[in-house]
């Protein structure tokens, strides 16, 4: 078992351009089954070994796709998700960045009480490693398998924390990178939920940014759960009022401030690091205790 | 995108809003000017990207057109340093001459997009004038929020539920829903993060005016919104962003200390930051350089970075995943080979073609400071700066 893909993920890449294609043969290349693209218009060829289809209907009914990986262009992408979720495609994960909130609105309404789960926008994919399992664009190279799973609103700080891991002999049961968008599909809650319910994951680590509320809701639940947590929020040095890169990033308020996220994580029982670098040595503690 | 108060309020005014009856003057001889057709008594509002502005000297009330003229010749040109500002400031090049009306009560009225909901959500407040956070804290029974569903927008009976639970009844209700409808259509229309009338006007003579306007677009949405991008005052965003902005890094912002940073990932960049703090240095800026794969990316980044006169040493912290290191290596070394970087430079790379790229790094012929771990690089770059400043 892993979250959100397994062994039987077979995955559609929807915008089929070039960075499309190459993360689908880095995908294959690892032993991921990538059975499709689509790009519109370009049904009935074959790029990168791959066949393409002009919708996703036809990529789900040539190819029993069930996992869709977007990159069509922000203001298209919205469009795309909604394609997938009209297709029946259950787990869809959006990398595309800058898609504009009023149509993530939409895309998150739509998809309430449907049944697809969305990942991101603006995130770096999902990856379950012991599945040989990639549906995102992560180096392949840090991870290694095992038992502790990564949730993250940011792409890179994934790859720094699998590595911190890795190089401590710590491996993965997957990660999930949730988007550093304001509205975004999958919270970190829900991602958590996910974690702790996957019978091979026993540690997670959790890694928040300042601006909004949502590592409060995650802290909720963090409180109810049987696994360890490991967390670190990003961003305890950022000013006020003003946007670090991530359109989410911004404190706007005293909920959105790291202190504020830190104090909220600790008290629902979270080993909570300051630095950034200590995220593998605190897992390796915690685990020790476990 | 920010916008100025005028411009918030002719945008706001389009979709049904009402504003006090107003002028924007760019010299003082207009502002006066403007006060007479106004009758006189008008308030003269300082146009920057700051809040807080009656505080710090930026709103002037007078009884006659030459009074307007000589509070706008104060302000025009100056800088308004506000709690928000920081010490430079922002210029004022513009000020809003508005008719001044008998206020008999002050309300609040924003539309916000709530990230846990991902939806719209209206926050209105019979307590005006403050802060909404510090109404939050005091006051929270105070403070009424309605979803804006986007399936089938705003109804009618929450807007009404606002408008009551405010005291906006008896006469009131019909243009508290309509403006509050309006205020909707707006945010929606114009693909805002944020529309905040604070405050929110009654006046004696019981008409509901938008006492000041914030209006801030989502950047994502400019390619659709055209006309409010044309609103853009580049005047009131940080030089040296701006110069980002023109070498295509728009995901730059100044800080106050001396150590400057070129990261990959807005997450790795904030944490960057955090970890130059923790190993007692500040940092002189949050520079996500993206996945841009491209030598002259990097190199006009770091250009950006070594010509800040802030900055004392330079800290290049990249994880390769879509980003190669290679290309960040060779980016660095050339920077450094046409002297845009003179600064002590350390340099940590990770993930994708990490060998390659410290093969790079060595072989160049320019003095570089490399560490293999995150926390080590980071007390690295404080040390230089240390360093250099001794």
């Amino acid at each position: 078992m892993a979250v959100l893909l397994g062994a039987a993920s077979r995955i559609l890449v929807q915008g089929f351009g070039r960075a499309g294609q190459l993360q689908a043969r880095i995908s294959r290349s690892y032993g991921s089954a990538v059975v499709a693209g689509v790009t519109p218009g370009r049904g009935g060829q074959r790029l990168a070994e791959t066949p393409v289809y002009d919708t996703v209907r036809a990529a789900v009914a040539e190819q029993a796709a069930n996992v869709s990986v977007i990159f069509v262009p922000a203001p298209y992408a919205a469009d795309a998700i909604l394609e997938a979720a009209d297709a029946g495609i259950p787990v869809v994960i959006c990398i595309t960045e800058f898609i504009p909130t009023r149509d993530m609105v939409q895309v998150k309404r739509y998809l309430r009480g449907s049944a697809t789960r969305l990942v991101g926008p603006n995130c770096p994919g999902v990856i379950a490693p012991a599945q040989r399992a990639r549906a995102g664009i992560m180096p392949v190279d840090v991870y290694r398998r095992g038992d502790v799973g990564v949730i993250s609103r940011s792409g890179t700080l994934v790859y720094e924390a699998v590595d911190q891991l890795s190089r401590l002999g710590i491996g993965q049961s997957g990660s999930v990178g949730v988007g550093g968008d304001p509205v975004i599909g999958t919270s970190q809650r829900e991602a958590l939920e996910l974690f702790e319910a996957d019978p091979d994951t026993r540690a997670v680590v959790l890694i928040g940014e300042i601006g909004g509320t949502a590592e409060q809701e995650a802290a909720e639940y963090v409180a109810t759960m049987g696994k360890p947590v490991v967390a670190f929020i990003a961003g305890a040095t950022a000013p006020p009022g003003r946007r670090m890169g991530h359109a989410g990033a911004i404190i706007a308020g005293a909920a959105g401030t790291a202190r504020a996220k830190q104090e909220a994580l600790r008290a629902a029982g979270a080993a909570v690091v300051e630095s950034p670098s200590e995220i593998g040595r605190t897992m390796r503690e915690v685990l020790g205790e476990a | 995108m920010k916008l100025h108060e005028y411009q918030a309020k002719e945008v706001l005014a389009r979709y049904g809003v009402a504003v006090p009856r107003g002028r924007v003057a760019t010299a003082a001889a207009d502002a006066g000017r403007a006060a007479a057709e106004l009758d006189g008594k008008v308030v003269v509002k300082a146009q920057a990207h700051t809040g807080a502005r009656g505080k710090a000297g930026g709103i002037k009330l007078v009884d006659d057109p030459a009074a307007a003229e000589a509070a706008a010749s104060a302000l025009l040109g100056s800088r308004l340093v506000t709690d928000q500002t920081g010490p430079g400031g922002l210029p004022v090049d513009a000020v809003l001459v508005e008719e001044r009306v008998a206020i008999a009560r002050e309300l609040y009225l924003s539309v916000v997009i709530d990230n846990a909901a991902g939806m719209p959500m209206v926050i209105a407040s019979a307590a005006g004038g403050m802060e909404i956070e510090q109404v939050a804290a005091e006051h929270p029974e105070a403070i009424q929020r309605r979803y804006v569903d986007p399936t089938c927008g705003l109804q009618p009976f929450q807007a009404r539920a606002l408008a009551f639970a405010t005291g906006l009844g008896g006469e009131l209700l019909a243009p508290a829903v309509g403006l509050i409808e309006a205020l909707v259509a707006a945010f929606e229309g114009g693909d805002a993060r944020l529309i905040e009338i604070n405050p929110l006007v009654v006046t004696e003579a019981g008409a509901l005016l938008a006492g000041d306007a914030k209006f801030d677009v989502d950047d994502n949405a400019l390619f659709r919104q055209t006309e409010l991008a044309r609103l853009r005052d580049r005047r009131q965003e940080a030089d040296r962003e701006l110069e980002a902005h023109d070498a295509g890094i728009d995901n730059y912002v100044k800080l106050d200390g001396d150590i400057g940073c070129l990261v990959n990932g807005a997450g790795l960049a904030m944490a960057t930051m955090d970890a130059i703090k923790l190993a007692g240095g500040e940092p002189a800026n949050f520079l996500d350089i993206g996945t841009a794969n491209r030598q002259e990316a990097v190199v006009a980044a770091l250009r950006i970075i070594g010509a800040d006169p802030d900055v004392r040493a330079v800290l290049v912290n990249i994880f390769g995943g879509l980003a190669r290191t290679d290309i960040i290596a060779a980016g660095v070394v050339k920077a450094k080979l046409e002297g845009a970087l003179a600064q002590p430079t350390v340099v940590r790379l990770a993930g994708t073609n990490v060998t390659e790229g410290l093969e790079i790094l060595d072989r160049a012929a320019v003095e570089l400071i490399h560490t293999e771990g995150f926390a080590e690089a980071a007390s690295a770059a404080v040390q230089a700066a240390r360093e250099g400043g001794t």
